[in-house]
């Protein structure tokens, strides 16, 4: 907090060149952020990667593309829906316990609304052919969404062999294998306490 | 009473889902149904189908439904707050934990581990979206649009989703 408050008084350009001062975020700012994103979580809180990857840390750089992967490790790890936790924290980070609960009230207000309107009117909604349509056609755009925040978040973290076969393991492990996505980044976690190799050129923000 | 009972039984689904939405369904199946009687199968069939469809994480649209079902508007915020308590009381006091080790190594080395493990995560979730979405030519089709869109156009994701949904109320009704 201290830094942020020293830094108010100098001009954009001087904040900017500082990494560890990101732009300041309103409560009001977070939560009209987060409400935009929870209205359009569509087909599971994945899908609020990409738009999250895109306001947060591309169009308001809010959080470092580095600090962006540590935060869905967390969100994945602990328990709870992934769009709830990754909201928190990120809320967190930005203006700390305030933060996370104007995060978090913007991400589910919209889930509450829509769907008790749609609870009122529920046997019209679900049997209208045309939102099953719309819905069908959503899916396929949901794919590619997650498919572009991984290669956006992964260009920078996967950069060597190791980082790789990590990747693809927990892939193949958590798709295929079924095993639960917490276990398998608290395996990888251990493993790179237990490995200083990765480290040498991954894990060097600290 | 039945508020409170609400509260408790989806504060235990959100304490024990790991691993994201779907993952909580199954445990709201014995925690609602077969715990409480609350609902039938039946019902919760049609719930599921309507978290699915409805923009929010399912987890917490499978609680606000349920909890309006059970007890109107007031029973649905409860159920879903207590869905999201365990979560904003452990990613609290996680973040709280990572600040202050912030500058640790063993922290670094953590992190150097998690995060590709993290992008593996991630490119599993579409891969398994893809099992459901990419059922015939005609979706395939919307995906490569939506390729086109997000890879040459670089759309905002949310117009994406806007021009998808209408593209398929248009194709597939």
């Amino acid at each position: 907090m201290d830094s942020k408050s020293a830094t108010d008084s100098k001009s954009n350009e001087d904040r900017r060149q500082e990494m560890k001062a990101p732009p300041r975020a309103s409560a009001a700012a977070l939560f009209w952020t987060f409400f935009r994103i929870g209205a359009f979580t569509i087909g599971g809180g994945y899908v609020m990667v990409p738009l999250i990857q895109r306001d947060i840390v591309e169009r308001r750089g809010w959080v470092e593309k580095d600090s962006f992967v540590d935060v869905l490790a967390i969100a994945q790890t602990a328990p709870g829906p992934i769009a709830v936790n990754t909201a928190v924290y990120v809320g967190y980070m930005l203006r700390g316990i305030w933060g996370a609960l104007s995060c978090l009230a913007g991400c589910i207000l919209p889930s509450i609304i829509i769907i008790l309107v749609v609870a009122a009117l529920f046997d019209q909604i679900s049997s209208s052919t045309y939102v099953q349509a719309a819905f069908a056609g959503i899916r396929p755009a949901v794919v590619v969404l997650i498919l572009s925040a991984a290669i956006k978040i992964g260009r920078p973290v996967v950069r060597s062999r190791t980082e790789l076969a990590l990747a693809v393991a927990a892939m193949v492990l958590v798709a295929f294998v079924r095993v639960s996505p917490a276990l398998v980044v608290t395996a990888a976690a251990v493993y790179g306490l237990s490995s200083r190799s990765i480290a040498g050129n991954g894990g060097t923000d600290a | 009473m039945i508020l409170l009972n609400l509260y408790l039984s989806f504060a235990k689904v959100g304490l024990f889902t790991f691993g994201g939405g779907y993952a909580m369904l199954p445990l709201i199946e014995s925690e609602i149904i077969h715990g409480r009687g609350w609902l039938t199968v039946r019902e919760f069939t049609d719930i599921v189908a309507i978290a699915e469809v409805t923009p929010g994480p399912i987890a917490v649209n499978s609680a606000t439904f349920v909890g309006y079902r059970l007890a109107g508007v007031l029973g649905g915020i409860v159920a879903t707050l207590g869905v999201v308590t365990p979560s904003v009381v452990i990613i609290l006091a996680l973040a709280m934990l990572a600040k202050r080790f912030e500058n640790s190594t063993q922290l670094a080395l953590v992190k150097s581990g998690m995060r590709p493990a993290v992008v593996g995560l991630i490119a599993a979730a579409a891969l398994s979206v893809a099992r459901v979405a990419l059922v015939d030519l005609k979706s395939i089709i919307m995906a490569a649009v939506a390729a086109l869109l997000v890879f040459k156009v670089k759309l905002d994701p949310i117009l994406v989703l806007a021009i998808s949904g209408l593209l398929g109320a248009i194709i597939f009704s």
